[in-house]
């Protein structure tokens, strides 16, 4: 049995129905977390002297909208002794897209639920500073959303110039 | 956005970062970037300090975001590639190749040996020219100036190598996904043969301009340590984390693009300070050089594009008498090709850690989120930690030893 089959077994044992689905694709596993056991998956995760999952190597989310549920937060969790990789998906419904932080598990945890609400505006249950970190702090929305369409700068010509001029946002004298 | 809102961060929002005592003026806040040169890039930096001392350290990170994944999200797949050139803008080839592994694995697609093979000597040259400029910057802020000449120097060859096979000194896209964009140039071999001839001398010149000069080890020795523990903890990664004593490399971790076949070691510190990242980063200069001849002693023969024309263009002559071949470059010009619903993640050892590459795909010929973990984000991160108790001049240090390049950190 390898370790990644392991794990999972070991998680299927402690967690049972928290954990709805194990998805396999390419090669690799996906554990679906509930939103309510994902700090506790972490734990067993970080802290079973079986299971040695030591580096959170990567936390983003997926918005799909408009089907529900509508988010996907994705953990990807490395072990430096079994070398190997497992993901961890939490599925959140538009209305309640909140989860537990685990950045008390894995400190960069808090830098990377900085970036998935900046750009998600998936908040972050227990964060310790969940301010937007790559947008200015004064952005309205976020931009990774489905919803968000694609920005861009309206071409002015010498006809609009000066009334595009004054819709934008700059500083004016 | 609305002009009559706050444009931005007040202290009242920074007030759990800071000491109490910044709050009554006995300690200074200081604004440190975003527009310094030893910042490596447009990073800014809220200091607390006392007298010298940095309290804390607060990165404001995001001047250069782009936003690449969004863009990515509305462009094909083979568009999306020209994309990653611009994220880590020192390891163009690398985030191309990152990429493209993800691509191949998502839409399982087959890259024969002679493309595998160019792809690990290009990404290792690319390293090496990571490598330099991180040299050359590091020895430039901590006042060593010729350092950053030589390597500027050396590093042009390479860039004229680049040049040479995709016409693009930085900006590369020469990596596609199913193989590379054509065959390697005439003269390839020779250029990147001469210039590995040449390279390890001028490695050994850099090493005793730095390694024992007293005024470099001063700088560099005890400063910015990180322990092997908090820096697993904190998600380092490459020679961040190899200076600290853990010999993560994803190349041998988990080889991609036939990095099993190649001999190289990983060279790891002990004490986690600057100097120790500075020495890690020397021995793998000489790897990267190991590696490239390895290649090239045995470069295969053969196509360097996959044959499977549901996904890689037909080559123009085809064009001319297979009605086949009209049809899969038109489909894959104007449309692209389609990849399964589902996710992959891919890791890759850039210059600066791992470089995953997180690809969903809905069916269609597009990505519909794409997500870099960048190496830069995760070391930046870091930085308060790093610079506790140091002075403002070591800070300058420390950063140029985490070796960030906030095009990555940003996106």
């Amino acid at each position: 049995m390898s370790h990644l089959e392991y794990t999972v077994a070991i998680l299927r044992e402690k967690f049972g129905d928290r954990l709805p689905a194990v998805e396999e694709f390419r090669g690799q596993t996906t554990v679906v977390v509930d939103r309510g056991a994902i700090r506790a998956v972490c734990q067993a995760l970080h802290e079973d002297p079986r299971l040695n999952f030591d580096l959170l190597a990567a936390l983003t989310a997926v918005d799909f909208w408009p089907e529900e549920p509508r988010y996907s937060v994705v953990y990807q969790l490395y072990s430096l002794k079994h070398n190997v990789f497992v993901g961890l998906r939490v599925p959140l419904l538009a209305a309640s897209a909140e989860v537990a932080s685990i950045e008390s598990i894995y400190p960069n945890a808090n830098w990377h639920e900085r970036e998935v609400y900046d750009m998600f505006g998936v908040t972050f249950g227990g964060h310790s500073d969940l301010r937007r970190l790559l947008m200015p702090a004064d952005w309205v929305g976020h931009p990774l959303r489905k919803d968000y369409p694609l920005g861009y700068e309206e071409v002015q010509f010498t006809f609009n110039a000066d009334e595009i001029d004054r819709r934008k946002s700059y500083a004016k004298e | 956005m609305n002009p009559s809102r706050q444009m931005e961060v007040t202290v009242d929002e920074l007030k759990h970062l800071v000491s109490p005592r910044a709050l009554t003026g006995d300690t200074m806040l200081l604004n440190m970037g975003p527009q310094h040169p030893s910042t490596h890039g447009v990073l800014r930096l809220l200091l607390e300090l006392d007298g010298e001392t940095i309290i804390t350290c607060i990165p404001d990170i995001g001047f250069l975001h782009t936003g690449i994944e969004k863009n990515m999200e509305v462009k094909t797949y083979t568009q999306a590639l020209v994309m990653t050139d611009r994220m880590d803008y020192l390891n163009n080839l690398g985030n191309n190749l990152t990429y493209c592994l993800a691509v191949e694995k998502l839409v399982e697609l087959d890259v024969p040996p002679r493309a595998q093979a160019v792809r690990v000597l290009l990404t290792e040259l690319q390293r090496i020219t990571s490598h330099l400029v991180w040299l050359a910057t590091h020895a430039l802020d901590l006042a060593a100036m010729s350092v950053f000449l030589y390597c500027f120097r050396e590093r042009e060859q390479i860039l004229d190598i680049f040049e040479m096979v995709s016409g693009q000194r930085m900006m590369t896209s020469y990596f596609r996904p199913g193989g590379l964009w054509r065959e390697l140039p005439a003269g390839f071999e020779d250029a990147v043969r001469q210039f590995l001839k040449g390279f390890p001398r001028r490695v050994a010149q850099y090493e005793s301009l730095l390694t024992k000069n007293p005024l470099f080890i001063d700088r560099t020795r005890q400063i910015g340590v990180i322990s092997a523990e908090d820096a697993l903890r904190w998600g380092l990664t490459g020679p961040m984390l190899r200076g600290s004593g853990i010999g993560l490399d994803f190349r041998k971790a988990q080889p991609y693009s036939g990095y099993e076949q190649y001999e190289f070691d990983v060279p790891t510190g002990t004490h986690g300070d600057t100097y120790d990242r500075y020495l890690v980063r020397m021995a793998e200069l000489y790897q990267s050089v190991r590696i490239c001849q390895q290649v090239l002693d045995r470069l295969p023969a053969g196509p360097v594009q996959s044959a499977n024309r549901k996904f890689v263009p037909p080559p123009r002559s085809e064009l001319g008498h297979s009605m086949e071949a009209v049809i899969h470059h038109f489909k894959l010009w104007t449309e692209g090709f389609p990849a399964p619903k589902g996710a992959v993640y891919v890791a890759t050892e850039s210059p600066r850690g791992e470089l995953g590459c997180y690809l969903v795909g809905d069916g269609g010929p597009k990505p519909y989120r794409v997500h870099f973990r960048s190496p830069s984000l995760a070391h930046l991160q870091v930085l308060p930690l790093l610079s506790k108790g140091h002075f403002v001049a070591d800070l300058v240090g420390i950063i140029g030893s985490a070796d960030i390049v906030l095009g990555d950190a940003d996106r």
